[in-house]
């Protein structure tokens, strides 16, 4: 059990910040929060990506002299290319917020839809 | 030789176009330039099926590194297939956006949109190309990135809204894909669609990889808008431009489900759809998404929603042949991919065509159109007919599929369920119909003009293509079922 | 000409019609011309394929094979000839007859309701001619969704309810009903096509025939038995000119024709008999042929009143085919073209009377016959044809169809079609009677009434010279119908 706990707490950690920026996307109106939440949920993504590419006592992937385990260089290569996309997703995201506080006056999403009526 | 550089070429040359497109002058040069790349990308993408569609496969490897460590651009008949839908879909889209653009978007931001537009193109385009996981996500959020961005561009401050909303669920849905990639890699140590085939094989019962699977499929379903994930769609696609509204409905959805084929049954294999509930879970989500995106788009009161709510109803039909999981159900999906492109495309032109005139698609201002708007009214009806399967357009065709592959497998439930949908699309195709047709003229109506020609021939275009593949469907049928075993889909036995 | 083309004339020149028609839309006489240029054109090719066809001729052409295995065809059998030929120079008569009511009643949109007209009887000629059961499917949707600005043309608040009622009834049937069923049949049979004997038999399990054959004769909705009837009625609120051809032969028939077709050349008669499964669905046709008659016995509207009896005798064409005899079959191939002489002369009559006295409820009707003789005349003539009495037509039909009964020694079944015969007399004969020897209701004098256009009364002799011509001369149709039978 114990080992389950800490011989995994890579996982722990990631499973924690995955729920917790999720739920505050679903959970808060405000358009800023939410951005920050998905955020977070996407960088837990990431660490998740960092940890499978881990190898026990391996050594950062450059061949020198004396080593000869190897972290999978792979995954964070990969994972250089999702943070691209966090951030473009992330500035996309303020951009639009930036605009509706223009149209809206508020980014507080019940004001919002109160102003539509959509709700 | 050429065939494979053809390959890349299609993804890259609307890649190099964008940021030129971004830098021309505004005004008539980026239109004009987005035209050119559309309709070059659509003989590429039509060169490429004449190679692939006897069964063959083109390979290309990136940077010349070797798969599975490269990334490799693979083609066989399906993603030759919707590419061809892709880029054609664009090809007649640009001529339909000259005028449209011009009204809808402030002319200093019209560089920017085609060059946005072209972007979203690239990223559709690599999804159908690559045969690389990690690589289609990339390409999914460039397509998904920018079509906010065409989102957002809308005239109402409600596109604002409806971009933030379609942001979040999209994010959330890529996130999704990106977990349960990152699952299946932690499994396998691949990211190339063969190798992970090949190498998922014998662990299909991992629970990791089972996992990863939910999160991969949920994360598909969002892009997908299936049913009940759906909930993004209709005010996007209501508050997009136009031209917008026209070249997503017929495309975005139509590469999610490539890609969930793709992912399902490219990657993970028909004996995993058998072993896990994946087919019930398919069928069952269907035959909701049929009826009740049908019975919602019935109580709509504006056309660009009713249109939205039956593209969820038209995707679930493509879910259920799915979970059929079968040679004809695949084939069945495949067909509808294409023919529910042509039918959407031609809707929602039709649609814009009414508010390019009208300056609204809600019901209470399009009363007695008909007579005003003849040409566009026909198209309404002709498409419409062709989405509730009349025969003689390419509506039946899929429905016969569908039904031939409910049938063989003597699933009552869902061949019901599939004509129960076509008598509801009756219903709401219909009270778009009694809108204009029969009601009196409103006062608003009067003095309104027939669209302007630019608007009507590409809409045409697609209701004689509508027309067309409802009795020539040597194109649509031989590819869809050819790319149908070549998924490694098994024929159904009892 | 080849055969081929000749066919393929048939079916298109209604729809090359129909442009010109639009094409001449701003001048009236101009399209009238053309439109009854096109109808005695298709009515002539009609003609060539049938003495083409009977000097054995094959008559077939392939336009498409949209389904693998599954072509869009067209070929000439005796049957669809038999229909081909009744719906062509019905609808030349028509034509004359259209010319002088729509213009007598002042009805708006002209041109699109003479170009639906030509589109509708183009498609009829593709159910006719269809050489598949897709084909005649195809044509057979696009039948219902031509007709459907015809049947609405007035724009009311009533001819919207009753086109939703048309459309709607025609559409669900045909979507749920017929469609599955041809989709069972190809799934089992691995094929659509019309073959003599069937294409059922062996193939498909007995047990399962009765309930495959059901969702055919329901699914055809367009041949009207019950519970699917009530589009029929709803259809009255077109204009007459639309109720005479088509919903009371094109449309109709058209129903009632594929019935024949799915029996005699999907089925069967050898399987339908040996399988049973017309056990039990023929007493919905024998149970739609009297309560038909009897709703039509308490309509006062008159155009109603004959819708019902139309629903009443399709069912008498269903019964011949349910019956699956050669008797039953050549009784019911015989009565689509009988019927159609006799019921289009009633319209014609019933349209007459609205345009020259702006009448439509029988009880109004008294003592308009005096003023109105030809007319009278003519409903006399055409409702003793329906009754089934020497010298007319329609007993030709009526005593295949009772031979048949007898045949199969189905006693019940003979009394039904007497029954219905008694109640035809009593729902149609008032109708003359009243206009001939009745006082009108409020004591108005008819002196300023006149005789219908003269278009109008030229339309209604020819048919009911017709009716009487058919007694005496059957052979034609006796003969394509009895090829078709099966019989010798």
């Amino acid at each position: 059990m114990i080992d389950i706990i800490v011989g995994h707490y890579n996982y722990w950690v990631v499973i924690f910040l995955m729920m917790a920026g999720f739920y505050t996307v679903i959970d808060r109106g405000n358009l800023i929060k939410k951005i920050a939440g998905l955020s977070i949920f996407q960088t837990s993504v990431f660490l998740l990506y960092i940890s499978i590419g881990y190898v026990s006592d391996g050594t950062t992937p450059i061949i020198a002299e004396g080593f000869t385990r190897y972290s999978n260089p792979l995954p964070h290569v990969l994972i250089l290319t999702a943070i691209v996309v966090g951030v473009s997703t992330t500035a996309l995201g303020l951009a639009l917020i930036v605009r509706i506080n223009e149209a809206y006056g508020t980014i507080e999403e019940d004001e919002i839809h109160e102003q539509d009526k959509s709700l | 030789m050429i065939e494979q550089n053809l390959s890349l070429l299609l993804v890259v040359i609307p890649l190099l176009a964008a940021p030129v497109t971004a830098m021309l002058p505004a005004g008539r040069l980026p239109w004009l330039l987005t035209l050119i790349v559309s309709w070059t990308c659509l003989v590429i993408a039509g060169w490429q099926l004449s190679v692939v569609i006897d069964g063959s496969v083109i390979s290309y490897e990136l940077g010349g590194w070797a798969p599975p460590w490269g990334i490799e651009y693979r083609i066989d008949a399906m993603n030759a297939f919707v590419a061809l839908i892709l880029s054609g879909i664009a090809a007649i889209t640009l001529p339909y956006a000259l005028r449209t653009v011009e009204k809808d978007i402030p002319r200093h931001q019209t560089s920017l949109f085609y060059a946005v537009f072209l972007l979203c193109l690239v990223g559709l385009l690599g999804i159908a190309q690559t045969g690389d996981v990690f690589n289609l996500f990339v390409f999914l959020e460039i397509s998904s990135l920018s079509s906010y961005v065409l989102i957002a561009m809308g005239e109402q401050r409600r596109a604002l809204t409806s971009a933030f909303q379609y942001l979040i669920m999209g994010t959330i849905g890529a996130t999704f894909l990106l977990i349960g990639i990152g699952l299946v890699y932690a499994e396998t140590g691949t990211l190339n669609m063969v190798d992970l085939n090949l190498r998922l094989q014998p662990i299909l019962d991992h629970r990791t990889v089972h996992t990863g699977f939910a999160f991969i499929v949920v994360g598909i379903a969002l892009k997908l808008a299936l049913f009940p994930l759906h909930l993004w769609l209709p005010n996007a696609y209501k508050y997009a431009p136009s031209v917008v509204s026209v070249f997503l409905a017929a495309t975005a959805t139509k590469v999610a489900v490539y890609i969930m084929l793709r992912m399902v049954f490219g990657v993970f294999s028909n004996d995993f759809v058998r072993i896990t509930p994946t087919d019930q879970m398919f069928l069952l989500l269907g035959i909701f998404g049929v009826i009740l995106a049908s019975v919602t788009a019935i109580y709509q009161t504006d056309v660009k929603r009713l249109l939205a709510y039956s593209s969820v109803a038209q995707v679930s039909y493509m879910v259920l042949g799915m979970g059929l999981a079968s040679v004809l159900g695949i084939t069945a999906t495949l067909v509808h991919v294409f023919n529910h492109a042509l039918i959407k495309g031609a809707l929602f032109m039709a649609c814009g065509a009414l508010v390019y005139r009208v300056g609204s698609s809600q019901f209470e201002n399009l009363n007695g159109l008909g007579r005003q708007m003849p040409w566009t009214f026909s198209a309404i009806f002709i498409a419409g007919l062709s989405l509730i399967g009349i025969p003689g357009t390419a509506g039946f065709i899929s429905k016969w599929y569908f039904m031939l592959a409910a049938l063989e497998q003597q699933s009552w439930l869902i061949a019901l369920v599939i004509l129960l949908g076509s008598l509801l699309a009756v219903v709401y195709m219909w009270k778009i119909v009694e809108v204009m047709f029969l009601r009196p003229a409103s006062d608003n109506v009067a003095s309104v003009k027939e669209a302007p020609v630019s608007l009507l021939i590409p809409m045409w275009v697609l209701v004689i293509a509508n027309i067309y593949f409802g009795f020539y469907t040597e194109l649509t049928v031989n590819v869809a079922d050819s790319a149908a075993r070549l998924l490694g889909v098994a024929a159904y036995h009892e | 000409m080849s055969d081929q083309q000749l066919l393929l004339l048939a079916v298109l020149l209604p729809f090359i019609g129909a442009i010109g028609i639009m094409l001449c839309g701003r001048w009236p006489n101009l399209r009238e011309v053309v439109t009854l240029t096109t109808a005695a054109t298709v009515c002539a090719v009609v003609i060539t394929i049938y003495s083409r066809f009977n000097n054995g001729a094959l008559l077939a052409v392939d336009i498409a094979e949209p389904l693998p295995g599954l072509s869009i065809r067209f070929e000439v059998e005796s049957l669809g000839i038999l229909f081909a030929l009744v719906a062509s120079s019905l609808w030349l008569i028509t034509s004359i007859y259209a010319i002088g009511y729509m213009r007598g009643h002042h009805e708006l949109n002209q041109t699109r309701f003479y170009a639906l007209f030509a589109v509708a009887i183009g498609t009829t000629l593709g159910v006719a001619f269809a050489g598949n059961l897709l084909t005649l499917f195809l044509c057979y949707e696009i039948l219902t969704i031509s007709t459907y600005p015809l049947v609405a043309h007035a724009g009311t608040d009533e001819a919207r309810r009753g086109a939703r009622t048309y459309v709607g009834i025609l559409l669900t049937t045909s979507i749920v009903l017929l469609l599955l069923a041809i989709l069972i049949t190809y799934t089992v049979a691995g094929s659509l096509d019309f073959r003599e004997g069937g294409i059922l038999a062996g193939k498909l399990d007995p047990a399962w025939a009765g309930l495959l054959y059901a969702l055919f004769i329901f699914g055809i909705g367009k041949a009207a038995v019950m519970p699917f009837h009530r589009w029929l009625p709803a259809a009255m609120v077109a204009p007459t000119p639309v109720s005479a051809l088509l919903h009371a032969v094109a449309v109709v028939k058209a129903g009632v024709f594929a019935v024949l077709k799915v029996t005699i050349y999907i089925f069967g008669t050898d399987f339908i008999t040996s399988s049973g499964a017309n056990d039990w669905l023929i007493w919905f046709a024998g149970g739609t042929i009297l309560l038909a008659s009897a709703v039509a016995m308490t309509k006062d509207n008159l155009k109603l009143r004959l819708a019902y009896s139309t629903i009443s005798q399709l069912s008498y064409v269903v019964l011949g085919a349910l019956l699956a005899t050669n008797m039953g079959l050549l009784g019911g191939a015989l009565h689509i073209s009988m019927h159609a002489f006799a019921k289009i002369t009633l319209f014609f009559a019933a349209g007459a009377i609205l345009v020259a006295a702006n009448k439509s409820d029988v009880s109004d009707m008294g003592g308009l016959g005096r003023a109105m003789p030809i007319t009278f005349g003519a409903f006399l003539i055409g409702s003793l044809s329906i009754i089934g009495l020497p010298p007319f037509g329609g007993m030709w039909s009526k005593w295949y169809l009772g031979m048949g009964t007898v045949e199969t020694g189905q006693w019940l079944l003979l009394s039904v079609l007497l029954a219905s015969s008694l109640l035809n007399i009593a729902y149609l004969l008032p109708v003359p009677v009243r206009g001939f020897f009745g006082k009108s209701r409020d004591g108005t004098s008819y002196a300023q009434i006149q005789e219908a256009p003269l278009s109008c009364l030229l339309a209604m002799v020819i048919t009911s010279l017709a009716c009487l011509l058919l007694f005496f001369y059957p052979d034609p149709f006796y003969e394509l119908a009895l090829k078709a039978a099966g019989g010798k």
